[in-house]
């Protein structure tokens, strides 16, 4: 594999993490990761709509109107996630049940909208495709560290198999319900995001804008 | 092609696209529905015979539930006279009966403890029978928790009023918290509980902290969850409402004086 390639693929890990560089995907992060199983789905729904509505946009990026794309784009998006959703309740019945809305949700989450739109126009369709895994393997690491931290220590599991003995099972370890709620995510994505940019600086984004220190009020205000 | 940026090309690019999409969407959905109904379907029997007992929770071989299955009858009961009728309910077993006007009624607010807003006027029950004798009845339950309708089953003895088993197979519950309805321990409280008492009243409840094994009630009680006061009022309310007046309560009084 040639080394752009292999960048396009790799690059969204870390240094382009669509979480927790560009911030895009946030929502479904927060509501799928209280259980792993569920996450890891997510996980797998998610790469492989990024990866094939990237593939389809970029194939026919050339036919598409600039007045309409955006809808053309949620259109291709929109079909592509109605056919994971119709293969995973025919196939996937038990774990179907249990993301209910969010599979249909994909078709809100911006990292498919995002990279349709900023790479797939531009690119051709093997890059694309290997920018959609690459960002899917993104949004997976992340939601894999959330998932692991929430269900180990919200609910004393993973994968629905006891790990800490809770005391609700009769054992020593008492659940943080928190962490089962989906603010708790929102914490440990904060903690994540200092984490990579104290790793890698370059990350951290220039200030827009200086605040003002305090003036004094002028004379005539004081008077007043 | 004209120029796909001028109306022409505009109008075609999003004519053909519609059209391809929804071919792919149609077929997907055409050729996949058998066998999403035949998960759905044997999705209820596994609940069904796991509320009842008769199957391993992580039973999910479909020829083993096929088979646990035939010891299970499907009757239909008319709520509204407690006995048993032969006209399956309107729109099926599913949720939808509760939409349908005809076969479903508007509850008045006060009536309404589980909060369905609407009651099916025919309900499914499932007999366990041996030798043409009742081991078991199986009634579908459903109500309000915290964040939605929680679906379940409740199964009763012989006596008709000590549980055998409750569980749910839909809820929105919080997992972990509001969750903990899944978790087996809690669920195997409800075991040998008697939900009527000696005057034949429902008397079963969920309540807030642990029940007092020595005390007078306790076959009366279950312990709540913590953290989800919500969900155990939900169970609660959904156990009695259905076990009541207008749930099944009529009909297990039928069926125990042999007038169902």
């Amino acid at each position: 594999m040639s080394m752009k390639l292999k960048d396009t693929l790799l690059e969204p890990i870390f240094n382009n993490n669509p979480i927790a560089l560009q911030i895009l995907g946030i929502c479904s992060a927060l509501a799928v990761t209280s259980s792993l199983a569920v996450t890891l789905v997510m996980c797998i729904a998610l790469t492989t709509v990024t990866a094939f509505s990237n593939m389809s946009v970029s194939l026919i990026r050339k036919q598409i109107p600039n007045s309409i794309r955006i809808i053309v784009q949620m259109t291709v998006i929109a079909s592509l996630v109605i056919v994971v959703d119709q293969i995973l309740k025919a196939y996937a019945f038990d774990i179907s049940k249990q993301l209910s809305v969010f599979v249909g949700l994909i078709i809100t989450n911006c990292i498919v909208m995002g990279r349709a739109e900023a790479f797939a126009m531009k690119h051709g369709p093997k890059d694309s495709f290997l920018d959609g895994i690459g960002n899917g393997l993104g949004y997976s690491f992340i939601l894999i560290c959330l998932a692991v931290i929430r269900e180990l220590f919200g609910a004393g599991k993973l994968f629905g198999l006891e790990i800490l003995n809770t005391v609700n099972n009769g054992g020593w370890y008492v659940p943080n319900g928190l962490l089962l709620l989906p603010p708790s995510a929102f914490f440990l994505i904060g903690l994540i995001i200092w984490a990579i940019r104290t790793w890698k600086p370059g990350q951290v984004e220039e200030q827009e804008f200086t605040i003002a220190p305090n003036s004094k009020m002028p004379v005539a205000q004081q008077e007043a | 092609m004209a120029n796909k940026d001028s109306v022409k090309g505009t109008l075609l690019v999003a004519l053909v696209l519609c059209i391809v999409c929804s071919v792919v969407v149609s077929t997907a959905a055409v050729v996949l529905k058998p066998k999403q109904e035949a998960n759905a379907a044997l999705d209820r029997k596994r609940n069904v015979l796991m509320a009842g007992g008769l199957i391993d929770a992580d039973q999910r071989n479909a020829k083993a539930i096929e088979e646990a299955f035939e010891a299970v009858t499907i009757k239909y009961v008319d709520l509204s006279t407690g006995k048993f009728t032969d006209e399956a309910p309107a729109g099926g077993s599913g949720r939808a009966a509760a939409k349908i006007p005809d076969a479903s009624g508007k509850l008045p607010a006060e009536e309404d403890t589980a909060r369905i807003i609407r009651r099916e006027n025919t309900k499914e029950v499932y007999l366990v029978e041996k030798n043409g004798e009742l081991q078991r009845i199986i009634l579908p339950v459903r109500g309000s928790g915290l964040w939605g309708q929680m679906y379940g089953f409740l199964a009763l003895e012989n006596d008709l009023k000590t549980v055998a088993g409750l569980g749910f197979y839909e809820h929105k519950e919080t997992p972990g918290l509001g969750g903990e309805v899944d978790n087996p321990r809690w669920k195997a409280q409800w075991e040998g509980k008697q939900v009527f008492n000696a005057e034949g009243d429902v008397d079963i409840h969920v309540i807030k902290g642990s029940v007092d094994p020595s005390g007078a009630n306790a076959v009366h009680q279950v312990d709540g969850l913590s953290g989800a006061t919500l969900t155990s009022r939900g169970v609660n309310n959904l156990i009695n409402f259905w076990l009541g007046s207008q749930g099944f309560g009529p009909f297990l009084k039928n069926l125990k004086a042999g007038e169902a």
